[in-house]
């Protein structure tokens, strides 16, 4: 059911390789670049972060595992311009622009980028889905991890932690559902907990017994455990 | 799950509205573009020009922006105020939100903030394990190790021999709390004050507060 984006827990990755704060935010200048585009093609609004995050995932699990961080985003990129028909294949192909675009009013120009990165886009909405769970109380999460409603579509919740029993340990309020927003299916708003496993609820050989892992969770995500 | 989508609105977007899906790896679009990523990037850039959907100026401005304003110094000078003032550390965290937008650090990817303490008995750790969710406004762009698999797929099974190669070990009585961010809360964490800094003043403070104590791979630096 998983696709190669959801590697919580997997094995076979080596040492992983700190590096000090004063290294470079970009280490090439295309990275920088890359994200910049990103930014600014997501501000013409034809998709939210959800349906950007599966295009990523979308990627073919070959390409996903060769690409560096922000090769994945040109890539994703790409995937979301030419489906929402910003862009043409053939532009793409030719490297040019062919034709003009019905867009161009929502482009960001300069003078307004401080204003919109100190803006962000909230994710909780109102909602009248009544919150099921107490802080302090025992859930199950679902067996199965796929989205419900398409297949293969998006969903938050991972592998590693499917079938597991936790307690809920913060109430985040209502937000948009992933699973649902991903498809342009609307917000289907709904409680989101934070809920904490158990270590050995997870994993064959826990590091120790007294740690945990805590995952943010919607409530369609889990059922009652006591 | 969805039974509270309307008909009609999944018919309309089944038929008229885009969403990703699987391409092929042989036409997925990224592979009408130059496989040098430079060069990869430099198309999009001037098709998206050409079309007058980007500005090349504002691409300019989010990149000094977050080269020089939106990094882990906003996020340390949030712990040095924690561990100064004990009311503003006991209104982070019970409402971080609020709190750090008051300091002017709200903003992408800083929408929902909660601030995690560390103390005798548990040490936090925060991780994304789906794709790099991180706390923008506070910390800036995440370290590229932050981004890898190796980090994505170890913290969440394996905290402490992650911790390790980060120099850090804990006391065996300590507990090990890891956040994996799945959903658009952002988790910021609040490191231990170092013993033998009673007498410092928040700025230098701040120069103890490390970007990786407070994503919880480090601890603050001792005097």
């Amino acid at each position: 059911m998983s696709r190669v984006h959801d590697m919580g827990g997997r094995f076979g990755d080596g040492m992983i390789v700190p590096e000090t704060e004063d290294n470079p935010v970009f280490r090439e200048k295309w990275h920088g670049r890359a994200l910049a585009i990103t930014l600014a093609a997501g501000a013409l609004g034809k998709w939210n972060i959800d349906i950007s995050r599966h295009g990523r995932e979308c990627l073919s699990p070959v390409d996903y595992a060769s690409m560096s961080y922000y090769e994945k985003w040109m890539a994703g990129l790409a995937g979301l311009l030419v489906d929402t028909n910003i862009l043409s294949r053939e532009e793409l192909e030719k490297g040019r622009a062919i034709g003009s675009s019905n867009l161009t009013a929502k482009r960001m120009d300069a003078d307004k980028v401080a204003g919109i990165l100190a803006s962000g886009g909230p994710a909780d909405r109102p909602s009248d889905v009544p919150v099921f769970y107490n802080v302090g109380e025992t859930v199950r999460t679902r067996k199965i991890n796929g989205n419900r409603h398409v297949n293969g579509g998006h969903t938050r919740l991972p592998t590693y932690v499917v079938g597991a029993v936790g307690r809920i340990v913060m109430i985040h309020g209502a937000h948009i559902l992933p699973d649902s927003s991903a498809h342009r299916l609307g917000d289907a708003a709904e409680p989101l907990y934070a809920v904490a496993f158990s270590a050995s609820e997870l994993w064959a050989n826990p590091e120790h017994p007294k740690d945990e892992v805590v995952l943010d969770l919607w409530q369609s995500y889990l059922s009652g455990a006591s | 799950m969805f039974e509270s989508i309307p008909l009609d609105r999944r018919l309309r977007a089944f038929y008229e509205e885009p969403m990703p899906h699987d391409h092929t790896d042989q036409d997925h679009p990224h592979t009408l573009l130059p496989s040098d990523p430079a060069l990869r990037v430099k198309a999009l850039e001037t098709i998206l020009i050409q079309k007058g959907l980007i500005d090349p100026a504002a691409l300019d401005k989010i990149i000094e922006a977050y080269e020089t304003k939106i990094g882990p110094r906003n996020g340390a000078r949030v712990v040095a105020n924690a561990w100064t003032d004990p009311t503003f550390k006991a209104a982070l965290l019970s409402d971080a939100t609020s709190v750090v937008s008051e300091l002017g650090y709200y903003g992408r990817q800083g929408e929902h903030m909660v601030v995690v303490e560390n103390t005798d008995e548990v040490h936090n750790i925060v991780v994304c394990t789906l794709c790099s969710c991180y706390p923008w406004p506070l910390l800036g762009i995440p370290p590229a190790w932050y981004k890898s698999d190796a980090y994505r797929a170890r913290a969440v099974r394996e905290p402490r021999r992650v911790l390790a190669e980060f120099g850090v070990t804990l006391p065996s009585e300590k507990a090990v709390r890891v956040w994996d961010s799945t959903a658009e809360i952002r988790y910021l964490v609040l490191p231990q004050r170092p013993k033998g800094t009673d007498g410092m003043d928040k700025g230098a403070l701040m120069g103890l507060i490390t970007r990786d104590s407070m994503i919880g791979t480090g601890l603050a630096i001792a005097p």
